[in-house]
């Protein structure tokens, strides 16, 4: 199978280049990373300087900002997402795919694009500081290093990705077990709070993971709606010491390590939730 | 249901959610559909409105057909999306068919590897392939190379996924069918399996070019001077200089390619639901190509 040799050639050995890059050392003369292919002379050095510079350096500020706005995105996306996906899966009755379609749109519609379109609005003369002056208030500056606009960026940005495993649990419910919690006495409340609730929980915590997974990565948010590095993240230092210097690749490369090994709880669980679907399709 | 239970219990009013859900749905498309309308801005404006005009796609110096830099990111996505598509999706097909037919040592193996890709970090995947092509594969250039082997790399998991769903709702008793009358395991795969999988076979096509268009951190880790950029990676690059409409142009041209390649993607699927009596629609085919 191609296939199967296409994988291990682009996708397991890079990983063990990525590996051979943290675990080896400058090239004194050019600056460039140079990779240690033999396991036996790993030198660990660079993550020494990566987890010296987690625990009380720089790079903890950044690990801890990450760690906040992925949490503030994630809150809010469950708190907008819920009442969209619950509605569209349980409570709508004409037009379903119509309102289906309004939810997948955004999928199909490039991130980057998605972006711009708010980099247009918050520009200095854009619409939003168009309305505010409406009120009264003064233009504002709101590309430039805030929190709360790189975080609802994020939340905008994946936000679809979030609904809709929820819509599709939430679809798959059986009426017929809400309707026999009502007749067995349950208010709407309870049934809603005893049945819908916990039989959608499997689908909240597949939405967290596929949105989580990106947005620990993500640095182009931060980079288009704020550019400052009071809301860098750790994407943006991988992009920094991978993209922009030549000489901090071991860095760069055993960052990205530290990262997935930090994700890779939730890599697990998705990776198990999909081996149970595909499971359930065989059968 | 009685006034009174509606207000004792907020879930049981569609019409506060109904309203919830509009607000969200016009939250997540407005901003789009205004950049949208902006690239058909008659003025250098992207916030005040001056009348129509094609000027960003077509005549202005700055526009997308005037400006190398544009065009060359349009036609550089273009050409890297059909490539990778044109590789992926049988690449894809083939290992689909193989993890589902035949039974034997790896195959346990191969199908787990193959979901790995899904839920790894795109950024991570970025940085492996920049330093496997930077320190081993030094033979392969960065630029249109790196990309494709790049997206090849992504794709082929989703087309396995989309394919192998519907094998599993073929089922083998067609191809034993065909075995018992006389046919070759190849044959059976040949003249009964492969046009029983055409929709999924389209759909694959389809979805594969939507995705390598749409990328963006692949693109750009992989990128190599001007000539690879890709629409993404020009969006990025252009967002944060006070871009003329030309770049909402642009932006605007990939839209309608994304959405045409999904919509045959729906289309293809949709045609297959039917003849075998389903009522799912389209809109629902391209919901399960997501997951």
């Amino acid at each position: 199978m191609p296939g199967v040799v296409w994988l291990i050639v682009l996708f397991v050995v890079p990983f063990y280049a990525v590996i051979s890059v943290a675990m080896g050392d400058i090239d004194p003369i050019f600056l460039k990373p140079q990779p240690e292919w033999n396991p036996l002379a790993w030198d660990p050095s660079a993550f020494g300087a990566v987890f010296g510079d987690l625990f009380g350096g720089q790079l903890g500020k950044i690990a801890l900002r990450t760690i906040g706005y992925v949490a503030a995105a994630s809150l809010l996306c469950v708190a907008i997402g819920y009442p969209v996906a619950y509605f569209v899966a349980r409570r709508v009755e004409k037009h379903k795919a119509l309102w289906l379609l309004a939810l997948l749109a955004p999928f199909w519609i490039n991130y980057l694009m998605r972006m711009l379109a708010w980099v247009n609005l918050l520009s200095p003369d854009g619409w939003v500081n168009k309305a505010i002056a409406l009120f009264g208030f003064p233009e504002q500056n709101w590309l430039s290093g805030r929190a709360i606009v790189v975080i609802l960026g994020l939340v905008y940005g994946y936000i679809p990705y979030f609904i809709l495993p929820l819509y599709a649990a939430l679809d798959r419910i059986d009426t017929q077990v809400i309707e026999a919690a009502k007749d067995l006495g349950a208010s709407p409340r309870q049934a809603f709070l005893r049945v819908t609730a916990p039989m959608s929980k499997q689908g909240v915590l597949a939405g967290l993971v596929i949105i989580m997974l990106p947005m620990f990565g993500d640095y182009y948010t931060p980079n288009l709606l704020s550019g400052s590095p009071r809301t860098r993240m750790i994407g943006n230092q991988i992009d920094q010491f991978i993209n922009q210097t030549t000489s901090q690749g071991g860095q760069g490369a055993a960052l990205t390590l530290v990262l997935m090994a930090f994700v890779a709880i939730l890599m697990v669980y998705y990776l198990v939730n999909i081996s149970r679907v595909t499971q359930q399709a065989r059968e | 249901m009685t006034i009174k239970s509606r207000l004792a219990n907020p879930w049981g009013k569609p019409r506060f959610l109904r309203i919830a859900t509009l607000i969200y749905i016009a939250w997540s498309l407005i901003p789009v559909l205004i950049a949208i309308q902006f690239s058909f801005n008659a003025g250098r404006s992207r916030s005040t409105w001056q009348g129509f005009s094609l000027r960003w796609y077509l005549y202005d110096a700055g526009s997308v057909l005037r400006d190398d830099s544009l065009l060359l990111a349009l036609i550089q996505s273009l050409r890297l999306a059909a490539l990778t598509m044109l590789v992926a999706a049988p690449i894809g097909i083939a290992l689909a068919i193989g993890l589902a037919r035949w039974r034997g040592r790896g195959v346990k193996a191969a199908s787990f590897l193959m979901l790995i890709p899904l839920v790894t970090p795109e950024i991570v995947m970025g940085v492996a392939l920049f330093l496997v092509f930077a320190n081993l594969y030094d033979f392969v250039t960065f630029g249109t190379w790196a990309q494709f082997l790049g997206h090849v790399t992504f794709s082929i998991s989703f087309v396995v996924i989309i394919v192998r769903g519907r094998l599993f709702a073929i089922g083998r008793d067609y191809e034993e069918a065909a075995m018992d009358l006389g046919a070759s395991p190849f044959e059976a795969m040949r003249r009964v399996l492969l046009p029983m999988l055409a929709p999924a076979i389209v759909a694959s096509f389809a979805i594969v070019f939507a995705l390598s268009i749409d990328d963006f951190v692949i693109s750009q880790f992989l990128a190599g001077g001007a000539s690879s950029i890709t629409i993404p990676v020009r969006l990025y690059s252009g967002a944060r200089l006070a871009p003329p409409p030309s770049l909402n142009a642009l932006a605007t041209l990939l839209l309608v390619t994304t959405m045409l390649a999904v919509g045959s993607a729906g289309w293809a699927t949709r045609r297959y639901n039917r003849r075998d009596g389903g009522s799912e629609s389209a809109v629902r085919a391209v919901a399960n190509f997501e997951i």
